[in-house]
C-alpha cells in the first residue's frame, strides 16, 4: 500500500510505484480537482504543491509524494485564500478547466514572492496555459490577492 | 416563439422530474429551420421554463451548454431583471440532451441571440402574475403593487410579501396575454447590461466543478483508444500481449469504424481499445499495443504539397459565386493601379483543455451518457442510429464543459464510449489524450486564397476579385464536396463589408482528405485574414491611412435587409473603426520598432475592429497592446462580453503566432501543448476593450466575433513597423515568433 497525505489527510492506496500523481490522485484517491491537460509537463492544468514546491503532477511518479505533504485545488492555504478571493472579485475564469492548476501555480508564486511584479507573474505563470485566454485577469487576480493580503 | 404557457404539474413532474410546486412557467423556442420540434402527444413541452418555489427558490433550465461563454450566468441575469427577483434565489440548472428543449446546439454565438426574449418574457410574466396575487389578498389595485428584490410591496401601506409566500396563489392566476406582456425599459434595468460574476466562481476555485473528465460511477472502467495515424484508416491486425501485461489493463477490444450515413452525424473512426481500472493504465497499454493498419487512400496526403496544389487553383480561373457586381475585367483594364497577393491559413485545431470524453452506461436497451457536449441531441441522435436504441431510452446528460471550441459538437468520443460499454456490459469512460485529440481532430479548414484589386486615380477600389480554395466542412457529411458551401461563403466571403462596385468571388476546388469541422468563428478565419491583408495591401498601394483607407471602402450609410432579422448597418461598421482608432491613438508618433496594424468584420451580426500595437525587435514579434471595440446590440452581462473579447485576442494570437496542423503520409505531425503552441502570460498583451452602448438594439454574437480580426491585425502591424509583409500563417513559419 501507498500512503499518501493530500491536504493533510491521509490516504492509503494500492497502485504501482510509477503511476504519475495526476492519476493516483483523480482516479485511486478520488480528488478531481486537478486535471489532465497534456500528460507531458506542458500546460500545467495538473499542478500541485508537494512540501510547497510547484510540481507538475502527471509527470511525477506516485512514489515522489510518499512521505511529503501534497496540496492541491480542495485544500487550503491562507495565499490561496487570498488568491480565491481575487479571482471572485475579477470574475476571472471562463470555462474553468485550468484554473485549478492556475491558483496553485499562483499560490506557489505568492509563497515565493511577497509583491510579484508583472516579470516575476510571466516568468512564473507562462508553465500554465488557459486555452480561454483568462490571462489578463489572472495577472490582475494575483496583483489583487497581494493587495488584500497586505489590508489584512 | 411560441406563446408562453403554465405548465401543468402533473407533465412537469413527469417531463422534468423535478417537484411541482409553485409558478412553472415555460415556452417554446426556435431558433433556427434544423430544430427539433418538441413531440410529445397532447403534452406543452416548453423549452425553456422557469419555476418560482414555496420557499422562494427559482430554477430556471439551461438548454444550452456552459463551456466557458457564461451563457448560465446570461439566462439568470435576464429572468432576474424582469421579475425583480434576489439574485441569491436563483439557481441554473444544466438541461439533458433532449429535444424537449428544442435545438441545444450550443455553437454560432446564437444561445443569447434567440432566448433573451423569452427569457425576459417569462421573468415579466412570473412577476405580473405575483402582482396580482397580491393585490388579491390586499385588496388593492394592481398598480398600487411592485415588485422589488424577491418581494411584493405594497406601496400605499409599505406591507411587504416574500415571493415564495405568493406562489400557491400567483399560480391560479391566468398567466398575461402575450401582448400584455410589460418588458422593462433599458434604462430600469438592474442586471442586464450590468457586470454580473459567473454562477459557477465558487466550484471553478475549488475543485468542485465537475466536468466530463471528473465524472464517477461505480464500476466504471477507463479506455484508451489508439487510431489510425491516417484519416479514416482502419486496423488490419493487432498484438496485444504486451499491452495485456499492463497493470490494471483488463481488456483490448479491436473497435470498428462507424461511418455516418450520408448528410448527418459523426461516426466514429474505430481501432483498438484498451480498457483498463484506471486511467493511465489504459493510456500505458494503448502504447503496448502493436497495431498493423490498412492506411487507406488518404496515406498520401501531404499538406505542403496540398498548399501548393490549393495555389496554384487559386492562380486560375475557379467557379464563379452568384453575388457577383458590375464587371471587375473592365475595372481591371481601366485600372490606375493592380494589387494582387496570395493568402494562406493552415489546418488548425480547437484543443479545448479538456480533450474528448465521454462516459457511457449500455443497459439493454437503454444508453445513459455523461459528457461535455456542445450539442446534446446530435449525439442522442447518432446513439440512436448506431446502436438501434429508440430516443426515449437514451438519456445524455450534458456535464460542465472544459472549453469547446466546436470540437465538442461532435460527438464521435460519445459513440466510442456507448461501443465499449456495450462490450464491457460495465460504464466505460473514453479518455483522450492529448496527442489523440491532436491527430485526430475535426480541423478547422486550410484556405488559399488569392486576391486581386484595381485602383482607380483617386485611389479608390475599383475592382476586387478574390478565389477561394479550402476543403469544406460539407466534407464530414457527404463525400464529394470538394467545394466551399454558400453558408461556408457567408461567412465574409459574400458578404463582406465593403461598398464594392465591381466584385467577383470564384470558388477553387479542394478535396478533404482529414475530418474538417467548425472551430470558433469558423469561416471567418479565413475571410478576416485574406480581406484585412489585402485591405491594408491597397491602402498602402493608395498611399493611404489604412484606417481612412477602410473607412472608405466601407462607403456611404446604407442598410443592408438581406433574409436576417439582423441586416448589415454599414454605420455600425465604421463606428466601431472610429472608436477604435481613437482608442488606440492612431496616427500617433510609435516608438522605434513599433507598428499599428487594423482590421475589421462582421460576424455573427456583430461589428468588430481591432487595431494591435507590435513591437518588432531582431524580426521577432511582441504584441504590446490590444484595442477592441463590438457593437453586439444589447449587452446582458458586460463583463461577461468583456472577458470573451480578451480569450478572443488570445485565441487569434494563439492561431496567428503558433497555430498549424500539418501532415506527411497523412498522418498529422503536431503531437502535443510542445508543437501545437497557444499563447501564455509571457505573450499577454495590454488588452483594451470597449462595447458600444447599444442596449435599444437586439442582441448579436459575441464569443466568436472577436476572434477573426486578430491575426491580420498582426500582420498589417507587423507590416507598418517593418514593411515586412506576412500573407501566411502562423508567424512562427515565418521566423518570427
Amino acid at each position: 500500500m501507498t500512503k499518501l497525505s493530500i491536504n493533510n489527510k491521509f490516504y492509503e492506496i494500492d497502485v504501482q510505484d510509477d503511476m504519475p500523481l495526476l492519476w493516483a490522485i483523480r482516479d485511486i484517491v478520488g480528488l478531481t480537482g486537478t486535471k489532465f491537460g497534456c500528460g507531458v509537463a506542458q500546460c500545467g492544468a495538473c499542478s500541485i504543491l508537494i512540501d510547497g514546491r510547484l510540481t507538475k503532477s502527471c509527470s511525477m511518479p506516485v512514489a515522489y509524494g510518499v512521505g511529503k505533504e501534497i496540496l492541491t485545488i480542495e485544500g487550503t492555504t491562507q495565499n490561496l485564500e487570498y488568491l480565491r478571493e481575487a479571482w471572485f472579485d475579477g470574475n476571472v475564469p471562463q470555462c474553468g478547466y485550468c484554473q485549478s492548476g492556475q491558483l496553485i501555480a499562483a499560490t506557489s508564486l505568492l509563497d515565493k514572492i511577497e509583491n510579484p511584479t508583472d516579470k516575476d507573474i510571466d516568468d512564473a505563470m507562462s508553465s500554465n496555459i488557459c486555452r480561454c485566454g483568462t490571462y489578463s485577469r489572472i495577472r490582475k487576480a494575483i496583483h489583487k490577492a497581494v493587495a488584500l493580503k497586505n489590508q489584512n | 416563439m411560441s406563446k408562453i404557457q403554465q405548465i401543468n404539474r402533473r407533465d412537469f413532474v413527469k417531463f422534468f422530474g423535478l417537484a411541482s410546486t409553485g409558478i412553472i412557467l415555460g415556452c417554446n423556442v426556435s431558433s433556427n429551420k434544423k430544430e427539433f420540434l418538441p413531440q410529445v402527444d397532447g403534452m406543452f413541452t416548453p423549452n425553456l421554463f422557469v419555476q418560482i418555489q414555496r420557499d422562494g427558490n427559482i430554477t430556471l433550465i439551461a438548454s444550452r451548454s456552459e463551456m466557458g461563454q457564461g451563457i448560465k450566468t446570461s439566462l439568470a441575469s435576464a429572468i432576474a431583471d424582469e421579475l425583480e427577483a434576489d439574485w441569491q434565489y436563483i439557481t441554473v440548472k444544466q438541461a439533458t440532451g433532449n429535444a424537449k428543449y428544442g435545438n441545444q446546439n450550443t455553437d454560432g454565438s446564437r444561445s443569447v441571440r434567440t432566448i433573451l426574449e423569452p427569457m425576459r418574457k417569462m421573468g415579466a410574466a412570473s412577476k405580473m402574475m405575483l402582482i396580482t396575487a397580491a393585490a388579491k389578498k390586499w385588496n388593492v389595485a394592481e398598480s398600487v403593487c411592485k415588485a422589488e428584490n424577491h418581494y411584493i410591496i405594497n406601496s400605499n401601506s409599505g406591507d411587504k410579501i416574500f415571493f415564495g409566500d405568493l406562489v400557491d396563489e400567483a399560480a391560479e392566476v391566468a398567466i398575461p396575454a402575450d401582448e400584455n406582456i410589460k418588458l422593462k425599459k433599458v434604462e430600469d434595468f438592474k442586471y442586464i447590461g450590468k457586470d454580473l460574476k459567473s454562477v459557477d466562481l465558487k466550484d471553478f476555485t475549488d475543485g468542485t466543478a465537475t466536468y466530463g473528465i471528473d465524472f464517477r460511477i461505480p464500476n466504471l472502467k477507463f479506455a484508451a483508444i489508439a487510431r489510425c495515424p491516417v484519416t479514416y484508416g482502419t486496423v488490419k491486425s493487432f498484438d496485444s500481449t504486451d499491452a495485456e501485461k499492463v497493470a490494471g489493463v483488463e481488456k483490448v477490444i479491436k473497435l470498428n469504424k462507424m461511418d455516418p450515413p450520408i448528410g448527418q452525424f459523426f461516426g466514429a473512426l474505430g481501432g483498438v481499445a484498451v480498457i483498463a481500472n484506471n486511467t493511465w493504465s489504459a493510456f500505458q497499454g494503448k502504447l503496448e499495443l502493436d497495431i498493423e493498419w490498412n492506411y487507406g487512400e488518404n496515406h498520401s496526403f501531404n499538406s505542403d504539397e496540398y498548399k501548393k496544389r490549393l495555389t496554384q487553383r487559386v492562380h486560375q480561373k475557379a467557379k464563379l459565386v452568384p453575388g457577383k457586381k458590375g464587371d471587375v475585367f473592365t475595372a481591371f483594364e481601366e485600372a490606375d493601379k493592380i494589387v494582387e497577393a496570395t493568402y494562406h491559413v493552415p489546418f488548425l485545431t480547437h484543443a479545448p483543455m479538456e480533450v474528448p470524453n465521454a462516459t457511457a452506461w449500455f443497459q439493454e436497451n437503454k444508453i445513459e451518457v455523461w459528457a461535455p457536449l456542445q450539442d446534446p441531441q446530435t449525439a442522442r441522435a447518432e446513439l440512436a442510429h448506431f446502436f438501434e436504441i429508440s430516443l426515449e431510452n437514451i438519456t445524455i446528460n450534458v456535464t460542465m464543459l472544459g472549453g469547446g471550441f466546436g470540437r465538442k459538437s461532435k460527438s464521435d468520443f460519445v459513440v466510442e464510449a456507448v461501443a465499449l460499454s456495450k462490450e464491457m456490459g460495465t460504464p466505460v469512460q473514453v479518455v483522450w489524450t492529448r496527442e489523440d485529440d491532436i491527430k485526430h481532430g475535426f480541423y478547422h479548414s486550410t484556405s488559399a486564397q488569392y486576391l486581386k484589386g484595381s485602383l482607380d486615380k483617386n485611389g479608390n477600389v475599383s475592382g476586387w476579385l478574390q478565389r477561394l480554395a479550402m476543403p469544406s466542412i460539407a466534407s464530414i457529411f457527404k463525400p464529394l464536396s470538394d467545394y466551399a458551401t454558400g453558408s461556408e461563403l457567408n461567412q465574409g466571403f459574400t458578404n463582406n463589408p465593403y461598398n464594392l462596385t465591381n466584385f467577383r468571388l470564384e470558388n477553387a476546388k479542394a478535396e478533404a482528405h482529414v475530418r474538417i469541422g467548425w472551430m470558433r468563428s469558423v469561416i471567418n478565419i479565413h475571410s478576416g485574414f485574406g480581406n484585412n491583408s489585402f485591405v491594408d495591401e491597397l491602402a498602402n498601394a493608395a498611399n493611404v491611412d489604412p484606417v481612412q483607407f477602410h473607412l472608405g471602402l466601407i462607403g456611404k450609410d446604407r442598410v443592408i435587409q438581406g433574409k436576417s432579422e439582423h441586416p448589415y448597418n454599414s454605420k455600425r461598421m465604421k463606428d466601431v473603426l472610429i472608436k477604435t482608432s481613437q482608442m488606440a491613438n492612431w496616427g500617433r508618433t510609435l516608438p522605434e520598432n513599433h507598428g499599428l496594424g487594423v482590421a475589421i468584420q462582421y460576424s455573427f451580426y456583430s461589428y468588430v475592429a481591432t487595431i494591435v500595437e507590435v513591437a518588432v525587435i531582431d524580426d521577432k514579434v511582441k504584441v504590446k497592446n490590444t484595442w477592441t471595440t463590438i457593437d453586439c446590440g444589447l449587452v446582458l452581462n458586460k463583463d461577461n462580453v468583456k472577458n470573451q473579447l480578451e480569450g478572443s485576442v488570445f485565441f487569434g494570437m494563439s492561431l496567428a503566432m503558433y497555430g498549424k496542423i500539418s501532415t506527411t503520409e497523412g498522418a498529422v505531425e503536431q503531437n502535443n501543448f510542445f508543437d501545437y503552441q497557444m499563447t501564455r502570460m509571457k505573450d499577454a498583451p495590454n488588452i483594451h476593450i470597449h462595447i458600444m452602448d447599444k442596449m435599444n438594439e437586439k442582441p448579436t454574437g459575441v464569443g466568436e466575433a472577436g476572434v477573426p480580426v486578430i491575426a491580420p491585425a498582426i500582420c498589417n502591424a507587423i507590416f507598418n513597423a517593418t514593411g515586412k509583409r506576412v500573407r501566411s500563417l502562423p508567424l512562427v513559419d515565418a521566423g518570427m515568433v
